[in-house]
């Protein structure tokens, strides 16, 4: 009876919890559906009628050139990131060059430096290069970026197709094309989605290098944002609308790819 | 099915020839163009810094560009300004990371636990993780603290509270903290729950048929287990915070005593075009990084030989 009790507490407790976490996200939503003058009350009006006026505001002030940019910069940097990391992944897990624990933690090191240190002689060679302000620019960056945490995520999906598979495989004369296609693919297919859309997420997310590297040309969705909020008028609305806009695609791919995240968010290091 | 009746076939036939082993470029080639592309990308910059650290450059005065020696180092480290964008920066990763993994620690516990919902409150949960950083701050900063028409002062005038504080002025270290332990607790709650989920349970078990309480359980057997999670929660959480920019961008534009290292360097950078300073700062703040990477990677590297045995 008591254990029953007990039991039924905690449930509440962690639904508190969800809804307390959850709240500033409901928030979000709800505001970008109402009118400016309903965002702005005190004490808020929660049943206010609702609107898509802050979206159509949105869109209309030029928000399409800056989510343009950031898909381009966010899936063209996540393709070639794949393009590198399976086959780097590859020569680290089924057929492990030698020393290969150490190329590994190169990897990884280079993700743990900080990026602000090398903002200055990025953005001195894209001046000189005549780059500033160009998406194919900060896409590039956005693969360096991304291309340790793939490698050391396709490792770890790569490593778990099994090696009695490949062997036999072989055995009957399979050639590596045939190996890679009707084995490896298949059962690496669910990693690599994952990989992808990690990589997608850290990508779109991204301020700093594009906020010093782009301007009104190349500017991203981040970007946008932070340009945004100029005018002290009424803007909650507005402001709400853009970020559930901007959120949208981070929050798809990051349910998407619920099962995979703590795996990719530490670096494969969690299962 | 397939590939065991294959394996019992070979066993009749003569030991198969040793397969042709590719030469070791061969081996090596795969993995080369990823690594070219990472040395030259991530390396060369950092290099750079270094040579410029060491050189007198404001680019708003190109004429007067030259060798500085450590004076650059020098102004950092006597400059009041940088040198408590230092403590800010200890003073936010600290707290955001120790925060959000209690908080995450307990939300995992939780969440570990059988109720009703459970799927859809561990998705409410993540729901703060997959918001937009940059977006996140912008709603923090004018929809929640606003003093205005906020939600937090909504809610207290809801409750009945006279009391409508101005919470970005009035503590602007733990407004960008709090909004930070928001997006952070769902990353460390993910890590540590599927920490919880891979213990074992039979020792949980024998230890209840001994008589062991709850707290027991979890002081000699959950939290001893978990300590690996905890640690690489903490140390992929300060990574990551150390190098926050967006918060601290958007809801405080670095003022009101907030301003961390990041912050100051694309300000001395970007703003005061004081490059020699700025890569000084770099190489300070490199310095710093390679210290938490070492345990990181320490730790890291413990969870993979363990994964590998």
């Amino acid at each position: 009876m008591k254990h029953q009790w007990s039991g039924r507490g905690w449930g509440v407790l962690a639904w508190f919890a969800g809804i307390v976490f959850f709240a500033p996200v409901a928030w979000m939503f709800l505001t970008s559906l109402h009118s400016e003058t309903d965002a702005a009350t005190n004490p808020p009006s929660i049943a206010a009628p609702l609107t898509l006026d802050g979206y159509a505001e949105f869109f209309d002030g030029g928000a399409w050139p800056p989510l343009l940019n950031s898909f381009s910069a966010s899936i063209g940097s996540t393709i070639i990131v794949l393009l590198l990391a399976i086959p780097a992944a590859y020569a680290l897990s089924i057929k492990p060059v030698e020393k290969w624990t150490d190329v590994l933690f190169f990897f990884l090191s280079t993700k743990m430096m900080p990026v602000v240190a090398a903002l200055l002689p990025i953005y001195l060679i894209a001046q000189f290069a005549g780059m500033l302000d160009n998406i194919s620019f900060l896409t590039l960056l956005y693969c360096s970026m991304n291309l340790p945490i793939a490698v050391w995520l396709m490792r770890s999906f790569l490593s778990e197709v099994p090696r009695e598979i490949l062997e036999a495989a072989s055995i009957d004369g399979a050639g590596l094309i045939t190996i890679l296609r009707r084995v490896v693919a298949p059962i690496a297919m669910p990693g690599i989605a994952a990989t992808a859309l990690i990589c997608f997420i850290f990508s779109w997310n991204e301020l700093l290098f594009a906020r010093v590297l782009t301007g009104v040309v190349a500017g991203t969705a981040p970007v946008y944002l932070t340009g945004f909020v100029t005018s002290q008028g009424l803007f909650l609305a507005k402001v709400c609308a853009a970020a559930v806009v901007v959120s949208l695609p981070v929050l798809i791919a990051g349910f998407a790819a619920q099962d995979k995240l703590v795996q990719g968010l530490s670096l494969g290091a969690v299962k | 099915m397939a590939v065991l009746t294959r394996e019992r076939s070979v066993v009749d036939r003569p030991p198969p020839v040793p397969r042709r082993s590719y030469p070791k470029w061969a081996r090596r080639a795969p993995l080369l163009p990823a690594l070219i592309f990472l040395i030259i990308v991530t390396q060369l910059p950092f290099v750079a810094t270094l040579v410029i650290s060491f050189m007198k450059w404001n680019s708003l005065d190109p004429t007067n560009r030259g060798f500085a020696g450590f004076d650059n180092y020098v102004n950092v480290f006597t400059d009041p300004d940088l040198r408590s964008s230092v403590v800010n920066t200890i003073v936010l990763t600290a707290s955001v990371v120790l925060i959000s993994l209690v908080l995450g620690l307990g939300l995992a516990l939780l969440l570990d636990k059988k109720f009703r919902g459970r799927g859809f409150v561990r998705t409410m949960l993540i729901a703060p993780f997959l918001v937009v950083p940059v977006a996140a701050a912008l709603i923090w900063k004018h929809v929640l603290y606003n003093p205005e028409y906020g939600l937090f002062n909504g809610v207290l005038n809801w409750l009945g509270f006279s009391a409508q504080p101005d919470w970005i002025s009035s503590m602007p270290m733990s407004a960008v903290v709090l909004s930070l332990v928001w997006q952070w607790t769902p990353f460390m709650m993910l890590i540590l729950l599927a920490g919880l989920q891979s213990k074992p349970v039979e020792p949980v078990e024998a230890a209840t048929i001994d008589g062991a309480s709850p707290f027991q359980i979890f002081r000699y057997l959950t939290f001893p287990h978990l300590r690996q999670y905890l640690e690489l929660g903490a140390l992929l959480g300060s990574i990551y915070i150390v190098q926050n920019f967006d918060a601290v961008f958007t809801i405080t534009s670095g003022g009101l005593g907030t301003a961390n290292l990041p912050y100051m360097i694309y300000q001395t950078f970007y703003q005061a075009h004081e490059y020699g300073e700025a890569s000084a700062a770099g190489v300070i703040v490199v310095a710093g990084s390679i210290v938490i990477a070492t345990f990181a990677l320490r730790v890291v590297s413990s969870l993979f030989k363990e994964e590998a045995r």
